[in-house]
């Protein structure tokens, strides 16, 4: 009986996709976040320039693109980490340009981060605790009545401790999420985000850093995402968790969407073809992409010592 | 228990002696320092009265400006400065104010301050002409750059040191001072010129900067400790060294030998000693052979790529230790001749380097943390700016205008002038 | 050498005025840096805006001592949001920057020969504490043990003072066992990653800034009416810096920490300092090695010295787990 329903969420999202044109900007059906014209530009460098781009409700959609291609500076514009310089976007049909991060989440947009960031010296169920919203032991006055939120903690308690069961990680509630391996950590932090109770849950690299090991039991947490009824959007590297799991590929070049498309076929697309080899690769680089490219040099070193320390 | 009684007293009296002014006190006395433009003045006659009229005491002030006169009691004492004495081209700043009331209280000694000027220039009248405004403009701008190169000087290092090991260092402030006291020792107590001193001054805070990295900051980077924990670590050692040049140099702030009572020379509408003209020239000098040293030199563009980015830098074949201990070494030498220029300019004190401290924090920071030309041009902003302020504000408010625009500049333009914004995620 | 009056002297520093107005200090400093990861160096302006807001409203204004504390306590309010709004959204070192630059403008104001008619100059302001003494319990004599005894003054200020850092640690305590204290403590960890869950990292930190500044100038009115006068240079940035040794001292993140750093800060400041002044006084050190005013600097050089080993060594202070410290951090 389960076996069936997934299928039947896969086949529901891939209908969706069948028969849809592949141009970057194609509108879908029914689409939970539409975004127009974001640019952000660092300096003489335009980090992100995105024409149009809408994401379908219930599917996961895979972002990839060459390093500095802009992906993940595209996450923080529409996550409110990152102020846009231009553009407009809407979540469920709400603009949400300018819309300061907290507020986002708040919506039900919830994203990760490429570097994880569990809160190394908060317990496990501290860290999952934190993600329930509408808490009223987070108003500075009710604080300081115990029985006032006591009865509401003890609810999030519970929620917590089943997406850890979930999650493999109920044995390490009361550890130091610092002492947690890498790949346990990339689990911490999505449990945590599911806690927010998302819509739509963004995840950047959910899949860096960590041991091949565990990268089936994390693909099956994303499948299952979608399984209850959440939208995903990643970034991802790695083009065989991209086939894989995804159900459609946005793919982003020097900023903007250069193409669009069904896993399988996406990756024979010419315009990929080039961005990735680079059709430039006769012409020297300019001054903006190897700047570009020493800072996901520097990114990528940095995301190795944060990940030994 | 009378004793301990005197001694609880004595401590809490002596802590807030020490917090509000560096003078020991042995007795109730008034004292103060005569300076125009930053020279002491001598032979002027000072004479204290009591409340009702009775003399207590009539002195002179001597090669160093100062003078001091004890008094009885405490209570409130007039005391007069006598504008005949005053050398020629030289008159107070506010004529009217000749005699100050002054309240001394008990176990202190109370400073009194006569506000001088050269003669003709004095605010006495409301209505300042056109050409003395433009006339103060134009020395206010000679003083601030003076300020600036001095701000400067010791921001470059503060600011390579920044960048490369991302550091804030709280004891930049005692390493001017360190400097400023070597060149002191070696002038005034060993008798060596001052010129020579500030040679020694220099190796000396070089040496001081190496040894800095090589046996306390280099181990404590190496054991992986926290910016957090070693900025905090940096005011205990400015603590540390503050005190220790208080032990061994105490509280007054005293003159070198040389170059001390020049007459000012007028160059266009700028009147100053011609000691600070040299000083200009040298701290000119100096900078620009540093960033010199930083675009052209092998280790300047190494360090430049540290600071930039000491992850890729070291990727890249750079030894990254010994780029930051260069950078250690000379930004101690530089911030030491920083510190005998501010030691030329207004005296050296043990609380000189904290003093401008915040100055040059807000120099680096206007200028964008980590880069070494914006803290030049972040610093030289700063001295104009406190300067040109004594415009509109009154002189012992001009540093509370630097530190605002600092304030502002965090607002609206937290990357400094030359920063760039950084990415997050 | 008089040991007993060294022994005395220490025993009464244990609980006396600096001791308290040092540990509300650092209480307000814990909540803000041990708790809230925020580098706030300017905590010395919140003690001096809410001691000056009360001597100013008594002895300039000749108004009521309760709209004096009242007056005290909006000042400080004032100080965090126009710290607060500006800074709480940069990077941490930043922050301290700000702040200790915005310390040294409250006090070069309340130093400055412009206002003296307000703020009384570098002499600062007295007679404003009448009203408080006014309302002292105690009948006039000497209270205490032995030798150890205090002034019938001295006991209202320590007795008020004492429930005031009691109050305190309670407050702190409600606080951090709550979840509003657990999004503090993670917003010291990563505040990006707070940001992500849904929670307004601004508005916790200006409530943490708010309340480590109130809790710091319940210290400034206790330092105000223990010494019946306020002065602008008791509010410099070393007394900043030696709240900073006492929180950590005791272990930042700690309830009762602040209070017993600020008392073993005190204890061993006025022991060092008697004894070194007893030692040369009595010959047992020459004088040629150090007189009696260089032996004051000593003890402040101890406190450099202090920090840094402590930093360097047990960077979690007496108290505090080595696991969940904000100090390593990053």
């Amino acid at each position: 009986m389960h076996a069936d329903t997934t299928t039947a969420k896969k086949e529901a999202a891939l209908a969706v996709f069948a028969g849809l044109e592949t141009e970057p900007g194609v509108p879908k059906p029914d689409p939970i976040l539409v975004i127009d014209k974001v640019v952000r530009r660092f300096g003489g460098l335009t980090a992100v320039d995105v024409d149009h781009v809408e994401i379908q409700r219930g599917s996961i959609t895979a972002l990839i693109g060459p390093n500095g291609a802009g992906k993940t500076t595209f996450f923080n514009q529409l996550t409110g980490f990152d102020t846009a310089d231009a553009g407009s976007w809407t979540f469920n049909g709400k603009p949400m340009n300018g819309v300061p991060a907290h507020r986002v989440a708040r919506q039900g947009m919830v994203r990760t981060f490429q570097l994880t960031k569990a809160l190394s010296k908060l317990t496990v169920m501290e860290n999952m605790r934190l993600g329930a919203q509408n808490q009223r032991g987070e108003n500075f006055f009710r604080a300081l009545i115990p029985g006032s939120w006591r009865g509401q903690e003890d609810e999030i308690t519970e929620r917590a401790e089943e997406l850890l069961e979930r999650f493999k990680l109920a044995a390490k509630r009361d550890d130091f999420a610092g002492s947690l391996s890498g790949g346990q950590r990339k689990l911490l932090e999505m449990a945590r985000a599911l806690m927010v109770g998302p819509e739509l849950v963004m995840l950047d690299e959910p899949m860096a850093g960590v041991n091949p090991a565990l990268t089936q039991s994390l693909l099956g947490h994303v499948k299952n995402l979608r399984e209850e009824g959440m939208t995903v959007l990643f970034v991802e590297h790695d083009m065989d968790m991209v086939r894989d799991i995804s159900d459609w590929v946005i793919v982003m070049a020097q900023g903007a969407v250069i193409a669009e498309g069904p896993p399988d076929t996406i990756m024979s697309d010419q315009r990929v073809i080039d961005a990735y080899l680079g059709a430039h690769h006769d012409a020297p680089m300019s001054v903006e992409e190897a700047e570009e490219q020493l800072h996901e040099a520097e990114a990528e070193l940095e995301a190795e010592i944060e990940e030994k320390a | 228990m009378r004793r301990a009684v005197i001694a609880f007293t004595a401590f809490l009296g002596g802590l807030v002696l020490l917090l509000s002014s560096p003078a020991w006190a042995d007795g109730e006395a008034l004292k103060g320092t005569l300076q125009n433009q930053g020279q002491p003045v001598n032979g002027v006659k000072i004479s204290v009265t009591t409340q009702d009229g009775k003399p207590v005491a009539e002195v002179t002030s001597g090669a160093d400006g100062k003078w001091q006169v004890p008094v009885p009691k405490a209570g409130e004492y007039k005391v007069t400065l006598d504008q005949k004495t005053l050398p020629s081209g030289v008159a107070l700043k506010f004529k009217d104010k000749d005699t100050l009331t002054v309240q001394v209280y008990e176990g202190s000694q109370r400073n009194v301050l006569f506000a001088l000027g050269a003669a003709g220039q004095q605010g006495n009248g409301p209505a300042s002409s056109d050409s003395s405004f433009w006339n103060r403009v134009a020395q206010l701008t000679f003083e601030g750059f003076n300020l600036g190169l001095i701000i400067a000087l010791a921001a470059m290092g503060l600011s390579l040191i920044f960048g490369t090991t991302g550091l804030t260092n709280f004891a930049h402030g005692e390493l001017l001072t360190l400097g400023a006291m070597s060149a002191y020792f070696f002038n005034v107590v060993l008798g060596i010129q001052l010129i020579p001193a500030t040679v020694i001054a220099v190796i000396v805070g070089g040496a001081f900067g190496y040894l800095q990295d090589r046996f306390f900051w280099g181990k404590l980077r190496q054991r992986g400790s926290s910016l957090l924990a070693m900025m905090i670590i940096s005011i205990g050692l400015a603590l540390f060294l503050r005190y220790l040049f208080l032990f061994l140099f105490g509280g007054e702030s005293a003159a070198y030998t040389d170059y001390n009572a020049q007459a000012g020379i007028q160059v266009g509408p700028i009147s100053a000693a011609p000691k600070n003209f040299i000083a200009m020239g040298i701290e000119l000098a100096v900078l620009l052979i540093v960033g010199l040293a930083l675009l052209k030199t092998r280790t300047g563009k190494a360090a430049r790529a540290v600071a930039d980015n000491p992850a890729l830098a070291a990727s890249s074949g750079i030894n990254v230790d010994r780029v930051i201990r260069i950078i250690w070494t000379a930004g101690g030498a530089v911030a030491a001749l920083a510190g005998v220029m501010l030691g030329l300019s207004q005296n050296v004190g043990y609380q000189m380097g904290f003093q401008i401290l915040l100055l040059v924090f807000a120099g680096v920071t206007l200028g964008g943390l980590g880069t070494a030309f914006g803290a030049l041009v972040g610093s030289i902003v700063v001295g104009l700016f406190i300067q040109l302020s004594t415009l509109v504000v009154p002189t012992e408010l001009k540093t509370v205008g630097a530190l605002l625009v600092l304030i502002l500049v965090m607002l609206f333009r937290p990357q400094g002038i030359l920063g760039r914004r950084e990415r997050i995620g | 050498m008089d040991w007993n009056s060294i022994f005395v002297t220490t025993v009464k520093a244990s609980i006396g005025l600096e001791t308290v107005v040092y540990a509300l200090a650092a209480i307000g400093l814990n909540v803000q840096f041990g708790y809230a990861g925020l580098l706030n160096f300017g905590q010395a302006a919140f003690l001096g805006v809410a001691a000056y807001g009360l001597a100013v409203t008594v002895a300039t204004f000749q108004l009521p001592f309760w709209l004096g504390i009242v007056i005290g306590l909006a000042a400080t309010v004032v100080l965090a949001f126009l710290l607060g709004i500006p800074t709480l959204r940069l990077r941490a070192d930043y922050l301290a920057i700000v702040t200790i630059a915005a310390a040294e403008i409250v006090r070069l104001i309340f130093r400055a020969v412009k206002f003296k008619d307000v703020f009384g100059g570098s002499d600062g302001l007295q007679s404003f504490s009448g009203d408080f003494y006014a309302m002292n319990p105690y009948a006039p004599g000497s209270y205490g043990i032995g030798s150890i005894t205090f002034t019938e003054r001295t006991m209202w200020v320590l007795t008020v003072g004492w429930i005031l850092v009691a109050l305190s640690c309670a407050l702190v305590y409600l606080l951090m066992k709550s979840p509003w204290g657990r999004v503090l403590k993670a917003i010291r960890e990563d505040e990006d990653a707070v940001r992500s869950l849904g929670k307004n990292v601004f508005s916790y930190k200006m409530q943490a800034l708010v309340l480590g500044g109130i809790i710091g100038c319940l210290g400034g009115f206790v330092f105000a009416l223990g010494q019946a006068s306020v002065q602008p240079d008791l509010y410099g940035t070393e007394f900043t810096f030696y709240a900073y040794t006492i929180v950590i001292l005791g272990g930042a993140a700690r309830v009762f920490s602040p209070v017993v750093g600020a008392a073993i800060f005190w204890v061993l400041l006025v022991f060092i300092g008697n004894t070194l002044a007893e030692a040369v006084g009595s010959g047992v050190i020459p004088s040629s090695i150090m007189t009696v005013s260089q032996a004051g600097s000593v003890r402040f050089m101890l406190v450099g010295l202090g920090l840094m080993l402590l930093l360097i060594f047990r960077p979690q202070g007496i108290f505090g787990d080595k696991r969940e410290i904000a100090l390593d951090a990053r």
